[in-house]
């Protein structure tokens, strides 16, 4: 006989795992409402921090090569395969069914290696050298728009999250992630999948805690560019939106993908967190036609 | 004139005690009058709301004024359009759009577009005249520049309608519906272009209002619209002020806002749509920085700064309004800056010569003399051209202001008129960060002969547009918007396409 | 350009400020944008007339073309009453003599080539020589060109030595560098070019020989008013100008007039600072004056070719 070691689960801040600064907490239950963990409730105060590891990481992550960037993400794609058994268990534990819990693990771990692959390609596919009248080279390609707020599918605990998280940082962005409110051990689970795949600190932040305390902070902090959310509820929708307009926040709303199907991977969900910049230069043209000489 | 008198032989010495170097460009020798002739435009006394194809009487029989910014006089009188034609506007665009545009074979949504940049090629000459008395801007800018580029606009546009599935890489996309697009009053007519061709070459049907202080050249589009026999609805252009638009940007049945203006305006139309499913587009406003880098070709920059800042009056939301100059060449850029604005012509936006034309409207004229208290209250130092001003119309002399601190507002807000802030910088990163240091990012503007440096450069600067050597380019194929509070989406070129389609 | 905080140093050629070509050609046509009319257009002519150095420089040219020329020049259009003389006669250095007993008392310069034009591919003495003899012929004014090879090949002590050494044997003769902008290449070694021929001692710099093409163009000449608006600023020296070659058109001569009053203003409107090598352009000038005059536009006929 020996007592098991439950784990504590804490919050992913800057590459930290600290417990919420507020020192409040809430049940994780099952449907049936048995006891799974004591989670930290998230503050405000929590994500304030966060948001600045976010925009600190912000340079050192989109400045990295995009080769790179493909390199972590499937380096968290090989971590989450190394705990799949421990992904898979923890699923069970919030209700789903063996074959959902396995689909779940492995579609999750084919998502990254899917976006891994896109983090050096999907700027050639979305950028453009344009034919401008005049001596002038121009040409347009995506940037990473900066820290993006993400509030994550609460019904696809494990996948939902990776499903958001890995095109916006593949993208370049850093990001602050509430999980999903009722199922939340996998989202911190992942935390320390993410502590272990070289991914600096900062350019992922998971949170948990209640959506309806949160969302106001999510989406008017302005210092944040993006903002995601991937329920619909429509009165939550509305005041995303009117509080994004504070500093023109970019707002997304994922609320009808199935993130299981296809649908629930393209690389027009990098466009989405991407800005598009426009570079013109001169051309010297001696000799050529027009040209004075 | 002096050209016949004698000359003495040559002087020993030419060189003059360095106190009294200084350039004069008040010569004898200047240039007469050059006006323009206003017979090549027909202006009606009175224009009615263009909708389904007709003009129609407004339901309130109220009209305003439209003036000449240059003369104060008024050249005609336009319809308010109230909620009741917004209403009537949006379900004209609605039907068309149901029952003809979005049936139409993609090609042929192509010819009308093409034949609507024809058309207002031949008409280059009226419109460019109207656009200047109504707008108060250069002929020479109006005539070069505005109508030009708006024509090219639709033709660039028009070849992509039945293209759409090359611009989406593995995806289907279908249009959104019903666009109410609100623009500005300082390109009327290219801003027009902007708006209605890509919306029309994906498919959408159109309520454009353009701004109640320059509604002529829209409605000239809108003869030209029913010239080309577009399918009736299918643009609607009616005119009115702040409450006409936000009827658009309320009406239930239109499913996307793009628009063109303040930001202020932009944020109250993000609030006003968040309970909807209604898409935008908002081209705000800028603070750009324009930066230049002591081995830059100085004088091509000083070129460039006067283009940044001294285009249109300044009314340009990517104006390169903060210059930002190393401090080692601060002073010779500063002292070229002030012989190159010396010689520009202020005064009769008719007249081919004039470089800067009038402000436009006498509201805005207020706005920019507030901000040049500001400035000098806080301390900047102010320089302006010494050029007369026309005793009547609204105009502003091109002004500079030196010693401007990062923390003044002249520095940091937009003020959308002739008035450049000069700050001065020491190194690369010191640039970087005050450039960036805005809500802002439109535009931003570098200048140095080091190629490494330029991409370093513009890839730093959070701006949706960066010119490298040049400034105040456009082009129908190049994407033009901003990051930050400076709006998104995007307008010209193939990322134009995409806020007028839902991806599939 | 640190080193040069006065007259007496020089500045660091390699240095000279850089030119984007792309801004300057569009600078340059911003310029053909203004609208001369009327009064202005008539003056504005008239001016021209005043700049040119009529020219001849043909290995053909003999005694009786060169006293026609001259003639031509005192007499332009003598129908019109009023108009000015040209600036200048511009010959070689064996017809100085010819040109200077031909325009006796008229006021119009003798201008002379010089330094083994137009390659300039020989040696200094015998360029001094040449200079020499132009002078003593009377000429008041020589057009040198420089060592193109030695300054494309980085030798820039060379080429600014040379202009200095031919300066010293004008004497009271003014000095005009021709640069020939088209062997030149770039914008960026017009613009050294430039600075070389004011620090060492040029009166006026010249774009180029008209045996070359492409000869004068708007932004070549652009280039080189800033050069010598910069060096004015520098050393308070006025510096003349001369575009040569290809301007023989009313039109194409207003805007340079234009250019040169938006870029240096009022003090260089004069042939004492601004002057255009040109042959056929004067006739052009003519018609268009008699055309302000008559408002009939004119025929080729009725003006002398000489």
């Amino acid at each position: 006989m020996r007592l098991e070691v439950l784990k504590t689960y804490k919050l992913y801040i800057g590459g930290q795992y600290p417990r919420t600064e507020s020192g409040r907490y809430y049940i994780a239950r099952n449907k049936a409402g048995a006891q799974l963990a004591n989670v930290c409730l998230g503050s405000r105060k929590d994500f304030r921090n966060a948001q600045v590891a976010a925009r600190g990481a912000v340079a050192g992550w989109s400045g990295r090569a995009a080769f790179n960037r493909g390199q972590i993400l499937y380096r968290i794609a090989e971590m989450l395969e190394s705990r799949r058994a421990q992904f898979i268990d923890e699923l069970l534990l919030q209700d789903l069914s063996q074959a959902a819990a396995e689909a779940e693990v492995n579609t999750s771990i084919d998502r990254l290696i899917y976006y891994a692959g896109w983090c050096d390609k999907f700027q050639q596919l979305f950028s453009a050298v344009n034919p401008v009248a005049g001596s002038f080279f121009n040409f347009s390609v995506p940037e990473p728009t900066g820290v993006v707020s993400i509030i994550a599918p609460q019904n696809s605990p494990l996948l939902g999250l990776v499903s958001v998280i890995a095109p916006v940082i593949a993208g370049g962005n850093t990001c602050i992630v509430l999980a999903s409110e009722q199922k939340p051990l996998s989202a911190i689970t992942f935390a320390e999948v993410l502590g272990t795949s070289d991914l600096p600190g900062g350019v992922v932040n998971i949170l948990t805690g209640s959506v309806k305390e949160l969302v106001s902070w999510f989406s008017d902090h302005m210092d944040v560019n993006a903002t995601i959310y991937c329920e619909n509820d429509s009165s939550v929708q509305s005041s995303i939106r009117e509080k994004s307009a504070l500093n023109l926040k970019r707002v997304f709303f994922y609320d009808k993908k199935d993130w299981n199907s296809e649908e629930g991977q393209s690389p027009y969900f990098i466009l989405d967190t991407q800005e598009i910049k426009t570079t013109w230069h001169p051309i010297e043209n001696i000799a050529g036609a027009g040209g004075g000489y | 004139m002096a050209v016949t008198r004698k000359k003495a032989a040559p002087k020993k010495s030419s060189t003059k005690k360095s106190n009294t170097v200084k350039l004069k460009f008040d010569t004898g020798w200047s240039y007469d009058p050059a006006p323009e002739s206003r017979s090549a435009a027909t202006i009606k006394p009175q224009y009615d709301l263009f909708i389904n194809g007709q003009w129609q009487k407004p339901s309130g029989k109220k009209y305003f004024a439209t003036t000449n910014p240059a003369t104060e006089e008024k050249l005609s009188e336009v319809a308010d359009a109230n909620a009741a034609d917004v209403n009537k506007a949006v379900s004209a665009a609605r039907t068309a759009y149901d029952k003809v545009w979005s049936k139409m074979p993609a090609r042929e949504r192509a010819k009308y577009i093409f034949r609507i940049s024809r058309m207002v090629q031949e008409k280059a000459r009226e419109l460019a005249v109207i656009e200047t008395l109504d707008g108060g801007k250069p002929i020479r800018e109006s005539r070069d520049f505005d109508v030009p580029t708006a024509a090219n606009h639709f033709f660039y546009y028009a070849g992509w309608a039945d293209k759409l599935e090359y611009a989406f890489p593995n995806r289907q996309v279908a249009p959104l519906g019903v666009a109410g697009q609100i623009i500005p009053w300082n390109f009327p007519l290219l801003m027009a272009a902007w708006k209605i061709a890509p919306a029309l070459a994906t498919g959408n049907t159109v309520v454009l209002k353009p701004a109640e202080t320059t509604p002529l050249t829209a409605l000239k589009l809108a003869e030209i619209i029913q010239e080309a026999d577009l399918p009736p609805g299918v643009v609607n252009i009616i005119t009115g002020a702040g409450a006409t638009g936000a009827a658009i940007v309320s009406h239930p049945d239109v499913n996307k806002i793009a628009f063109t203006g303040s930001t202020d305006v932009g944020k109250l139309i993000q609030r006003s749509i968040a309970g909807t499913n209604k898409k935008a587009t908002l081209e705000l406003g800028g603070k750009a920085a324009n930066i230049i880098f002591e081995d830059a070709p100085l004088d091509q920059a000083v070129e460039g700064v006067i283009n940044g800042i001294y285009f249109n009056q300044g009314h340009v939301c990517c104006a390169g309004s903060r210059l930002y100059v190393q401090e080692s060449v601060a002073k010779t850029v500063i002292r070229k800056l002030k012989d190159r604005i010396e010689t520009l012509i202020v005064g009769d936006p008719m007249d081919k010569n004039t470089d800067i034309g009038a402000i436009n409207s006498k509201q805005q004229l207020e706005t920019i003399h507030r901000y040049l208290d500001i400035g000098r209250r806080e301390g900047a130092e102010m320089w302006e051209s010494s050029c007369p001003l026309p005793r009547k119309g609204y105009f502003c002399r091109p002004t500079l202001f030196t010693n401007v601190a990062q923390s003044n507002r002249i520095a940091q807000e937009e003020i959308f008129g002739p008035v450049l802030s000069i700050l001065t910088f020491r190194t690369d990163d010191e640039v970087i960060e005050k450039a960036n240091n805005s809500p802002f990012g439109l535009s931003a503007g570098v200048w140095t002969d080091k190629g490494s440096k330029i991409f370093n450069l513009t890839r730093r600067m959070r701006a949706g547009v960066v010119w490298a050597n040049t400034f105040n380019k456009f082009d129908p194929s190049s994407p033009f918007g901003g990051y930050k509070e400076s709006g998104f989406g995007r307008e010209g070129g193939l990322h134009g396409l995409m806020p007028y389609v839902d991806i599939k | 350009m640190a080193a040069a905080s006065s007259q007496t140093m020089l500045p660091d050629f390699s240095l000279s400020p850089r030119i984007d070509q792309v801004g300057v050609e569009e600078r340059a046509a911003r310029f053909t944008t203004r609208s001369i009319k009327k009064e202005s257009k008539l003056n504005g002519l008239k001016l021209i007339l005043n700049m040119i150095d009529l020219t001849t420089l043909e290995g053909k040219d003999t005694d009786g073309k060169v006293k026609q020329l001259c003639y031509k020049a005192m007499h332009l259009h003598d129908a019109v009453p009023g108009l000015p003389t040209v600036a200048a006669v511009c010959v070689y250095p064996s017809m100085v003599k010819v040109a200077r007993k031909a325009l006796e008392g008229s006021g119009i310069k003798v201008a002379s080539v010089s330094t083994a034009f137009p390659s300039g591919q020989a040696p200094r003495d015998i360029k001094l020589r040449d200079t020499r003899f132009a002078v003593s012929e009377g000429a008041d004014e020589i057009d040198m060109v420089i060592s193109r090879g030695r300054f494309h090949a980085g030798e820039y002590n060379f080429v600014f030595d040379e202009i200095a050494a031919i300066k010293e044997a004008c004497g009271d003769a003014r000095l005009k560098v021709i640069l020939e902008t088209g062997e030149l290449g770039t914008y960026d070694k017009v613009r050294r070019a430039s600075d070389i021929a004011m620090y060492a001692g040029a009166d006026f710099i010249k774009t180029s020989t008209g045996k070359i093409q492409p000869a004068a163009t708007m932004p070549v000449t652009l280039v080189m008013l800033e050069a010598i608006r910069d060096f004015y600023y520098k050393t308070g020296k006025m510096i003349g100008m001369k575009p040569a070659g290809g301007i023989s058109k009313s039109k194409l001569a207003l805007h340079y007039l234009v250019m040169l009053k938006e870029v240096l203003g009022e003090d260089w409107l004069t042939n004492e600072w601004f002057r255009f090598g040109a042959s056929s352009l004067a006739n052009d000038v003519l018609m268009q004056i008699v055309k302000e005059h008559t408002g009939v536009y004119q025929s080729a006929n009725y003006f002398s070719v000489d």
